[in-house]
């Protein structure tokens, strides 16, 4: 399913974020990466934009957008919520030197 | 103020420089509404200097902070960069950030960064911050607004162990941590921190890094770091239709060519996602528990459920639109009939003291109708101004583009254009300075063109002029009057025009790509009034210094062009063309016998602009109107009320505004040639759409050259809205005498 498609008050988590280049980008780096847990907050007065509550800010996107966003139910558990749970990502995040080396899990 | 510790560090690093001749200089940087202005105010203590970027008409904020440490005074130049959520671009707008941290583009090296973070939504301000260690930049990290999350706040010792860089909790709007926040500076000014974070990045994208690197150019290779960092940013940032300034072309090929080849693999997706991952590693051990939904936001999301309400939301939105429009279009009556007054008693003043001359008129004419005519825009510009500083800082704006988003978007707005749009309706010169709002340039020109369309405040004289002349006070259906009528229709019809001609152009003239709609909505906070209050002097100062010396001048021009050459025998002062302002009263005393009068008439008949009027009359005429409306549109180009004391002058009639009676009888009994009526209610309706829709006010053609700093938009702006009047007028014109009116 797609965030477009979500009732108001349903809890997802984004699977996969498709778009337009910039946006697209604009929206994962706003946090919307997969593996985020997304709450649909609500829609405008007028049915557009829908509103998110994302990693505790208030993002507002329009239907349009928003169907390219594909979700699941439900929040991910902290193992799936792992960076790059998208098959086509691979690697994880490591901080390296300095000693401040630390793992992503 | 010596700088012994700075020279020393410059010394040691060869690529960060700091000119020894000048303060140094701190960019706050930092996501929108991290209270970031409101810091940069508690810094500079409200001494902005307002600049802009070089090459892009964006604002640039600077003022002087004073350091004060262990007894000695140094003083620091503060920059306030745009509010950015990344440092990856698309367009030139969102490309300064990177220019102003990088010192790139004409813009001064910076020696610190203060990057401002909202400690109630962490790990998205975090995400700049990444960004920022990267790049090998010195940075301290101000953890803001620290007074919202007092219940859980985040640590700022384990946030700053993490980060590598000084981490200091702020309050801005309260003053909380600022003394912290003052010797962290003065400590990173002496002592860089030196972050170097590296993130590892899937294997694939490393390769990939390392082929856009050897494509940089070779200023872009300060340090290895940076390069990498550089990398990073170019790939992606670069696409084959960003609009981004001065690239260079190798390193763009290599870019495309990099994103062509990872073929499945999602470049961005990788390299945001590793980001996130790190923040999101690090968070939980910054907080005593975490919490998914802070409690501000909760707040908020309560307030919202009214304010967003289908039903009570829109009607408070109603009212407080409303409620601004009021005071724009009503509460500035009095201070604009003040400034009125004023300019009138100046000009008498010097008229009883100082003899008859050609200087004397230029000077209550000219110069103190030219200082009227500006200053006449600032209760207007004020109150929008504090209008829209409490609308900001409340977080309601949001809420507005919000709300209209969906309607504005059918006509290719940005939902923040509903309020200068609305403005409009009072006076497009503060209309015009309100779309700085909108932080793209194609939304703020867009709107900018299409605003003056709206029915201002100073087409109403006109309109109350034609209508009180032309047309009977009778009523349709026995009820409703044709007068009523007439004005409604007039407002209708604009913002018909108006809507449509956003359309048209947005598809046309000012075509951008569509860029799909991504709207923070910020929890609500009590608005402050000491930053509301310094917005509003600094736009205030700013009109004045930017568009009053234009207005200024070409009040002085107008008022030569209706007064030369003067009559050979001079016994009484030409016409006071030029003097002018918003209500349509001269503000210089007028010819008071006939016989006056008549020579006044006369000369402006004889004048360079009555001559003009005559030279334009076989262009006019299809349109109904003769030459003495065109001597009128010549005047009216100062201001559209100008019209009518300009009108009143070519009949011969002193001080004449919409009500006088003489003037409306003039009208009703001027005669062509033929002896039929000059002024029909057909040339009336067609003299009021060439009103409603050509562009007659320097004053709005001047703020738009400041605002888009090209002659490029003004001379289209006067050539869209001339022609529409001119082929609207004409339709109506010939078309209603076809149907025999």
């Amino acid at each position: 399913m797609n965030l477009a498609q979500t009732r108001i008050g349903q809890v997802v988590t984004v699977v996969h974020v498709a778009g337009d280049g910039s946006f697209r980008r604009r929206l994962m780096e706003l946090g919307l990466v997969p593996g985020t847990r997304v709450e649909v907050v609500g829609v405008a007065p007028l049915g557009d934009p829908l509103e998110l509550l994302v990693r505790g800010s208030s993002l507002s996107i329009r239907h349009a957008e928003a169907q390219g966003v594909s979700v699941s139910l439900g929040e991910a558990t902290s193992a799936e919520r792992a960076p790059g749970t998208a098959s086509r990502s691979e690697g994880n995040g490591t901080l390296a030197p300095r000693g401040l080396a630390r793992s992503a899990p | 103020m010596t700088q012994p510790e700075l020279n020393s560090v410059s010394g040691r690093e060869p690529g960060l420089v700091p000119s020894a001749s000048r303060a140094p200089l701190l960019l706050l940087i930092g996501n929108p509404n991290t209270g970031k202005t409101t810091l940069f105010n508690r810094l500079t203590g409200q001494n902005a200097r307002i600049g802009n970027y070089p090459g892009i008409t964006v604002e640039r904020r600077s003022g002087d902070l004073t350091l004060r440490t262990d007894g000695t005074a140094r003083l620091v130049e503060v920059v306030d960069v745009p509010g950015a959520y990344s440092l990856s671009a698309r367009s030139a707008e969102e490309q300064i950030a990177l220019s102003a941290v990088l010192g790139w583009a004409e813009n001064p090296r910076p020696d610190l960064c203060v990057v401002v973070v909202d400690a109630g939504q962490l790990a998205r301000n975090l995400y700049l911050v990444t960004q920022l260690l990267e790049l090998d930049v010195r940075v301290v990290v101000a953890l803001n607004m620290i007074d919202e999350v007092r219940d859980n706040p985040p640590n700022a010792g384990e946030l700053s162990r993490f980060l590598g860089v000084p981490c200091v909790a702020t309050d801005a709007r309260h003053g909380t941590g600022m003394v912290e926040l003052e010797r962290a500076i003065s400590a990173a000014l002496a002592q860089p921190p030196r972050p170097a974070l590296r993130i590892q990045y899937p294997s694939a994208l490393e390769q990939d890094l390392e082929r856009v690197s050897s494509a940089l150019p070779s200023e872009w290779h300060e340090s290895a770091v940076r390069a990498r960092a550089l990398s990073l940013w170019a790939l992606t940032s670069i696409e084959t239709d960003d609009e981004l300034q001065g690239i260079d072309p190798n390193l763009r090929a290599r870019c495309l060519e990099v994103r062509a080849r990872a073929n499945a693999r999602d470049i961005d997706q990788e390299v945001i996602a590793t980001r996130y991952a790190l923040i999101d590693a690090e968070l939980p051990k910054l907080y005593l528990r975490l919490e998914v939904h802070p409690k501000k936001r909760r707040t908020s999301e309560r307030v919202d459920r009214v304010l967003l309400h289908p039903v009570f939301g829109f009607a408070i939105f109603i009212s407080v639109m409303l409620l601004m429009f009021q005071s724009l279009f009503s509460w500035s009556d009095p201070a604009i009939r003040l400034i009125e007054n004023l300019t009138s008693q100046c000009a008498n003043l010097v008229e009883a003291y100082v003899p008859e001359s050609l200087w004397r008129d230029l000077l209550t004419r000219g110069v103190i109708g030219g200082v009227g005519n500006v200053v006449v825009f600032l209760p207007q510009i004020l109150l929008l101004f504090f209008c829209i500083g409490i609308l900001e800082d409340s977080g309601y704006m949001a809420r507005v583009a919000f709300l209209m988003d969906r309607i504005m978007k059918s006509l290719g707005l940005h939902g923040r254009a509903f309020v200068p749009m609305l403005s409009g309706f009072a006076c497009a010169v503060p209309a015009i300075l309100a779309t700085r709002t909108m932080e793209r340039q194609r939304d703020r020109l867009l709107t900018m063109l299409v605003v003056p369309l709206m029915t201002c405040s100073a087409r109403l004289p006109v309109y109350t002029l034609i209508i009180g002349a032309l047309f009977p006070p009778s009523r349709v259906f026995g009820w409703l009057p044709v007068q009523g009528l007439l004005m409604v229709a007039m407002y209708l019809f604009s913002t018909l025009i108006t809507l449509i001609s956003a359309g048209v152009l947005g598809r046309t003239a000012v075509k951008g790509r569509r860029i799909p709609l991504i709207l923070e909505l910020p929890p609500y906070r009590l608005p402050s009034l000491t930053g509301t209050l310094s917005m509003m002097w600094r736009r205030a100062a700013s009109f004045l210094k930017e568009a009053g010396s234009g207005i200024l001048v070409f009040t002085i021009l107008l008022w030569a062009l209706l007064s030369f050459p003067r009559p050979a025998h001079v016994d009484e002062p030409p016409p006071p063309a030029a003097a002018i302002h918003q209500q349509g009263r001269p503000v210089t005393t007028q010819p008071q016998n006939a016989a006056g009068r008549d020579h006044a008439a006369s000369a402006i008949e004889q004048s360079y602009g009555g001559r003009l009027g005559k030279a334009i009359e076989p262009v006019l005429r299809p349109l109904g109107f003769d030459w003495k409306i065109g001597v009128g549109l010549i005047g009216a180009f100062a201001a559209r009320e100008v019209f009518i004391s300009t009108l009143g002058l070519v009949y011969g009639i002193g001080d004449a505004d919409e009500n006088t009676t003489p003037l409306r009888d003039k009208i009703r009994q001027e005669r062509k040639a033929d002896g039929s009526s000059a002024y029909s209610p057909l040339m009336g309706l067609s003299l009021m759409v060439f009103f409603a829709l050509s562009c007659q006010c320097m004053s709005t053609l001047m703020v738009v050259y400041r605002e888009t700093r090209s002659l490029r938009w003004p001379l289209f702006m006067f050539g869209y809205m001339t022609s529409l009047a001119y082929v609207a007028s004409l339709l109506l014109y010939q078309g209603g005498r076809l149907l025999g009116f």
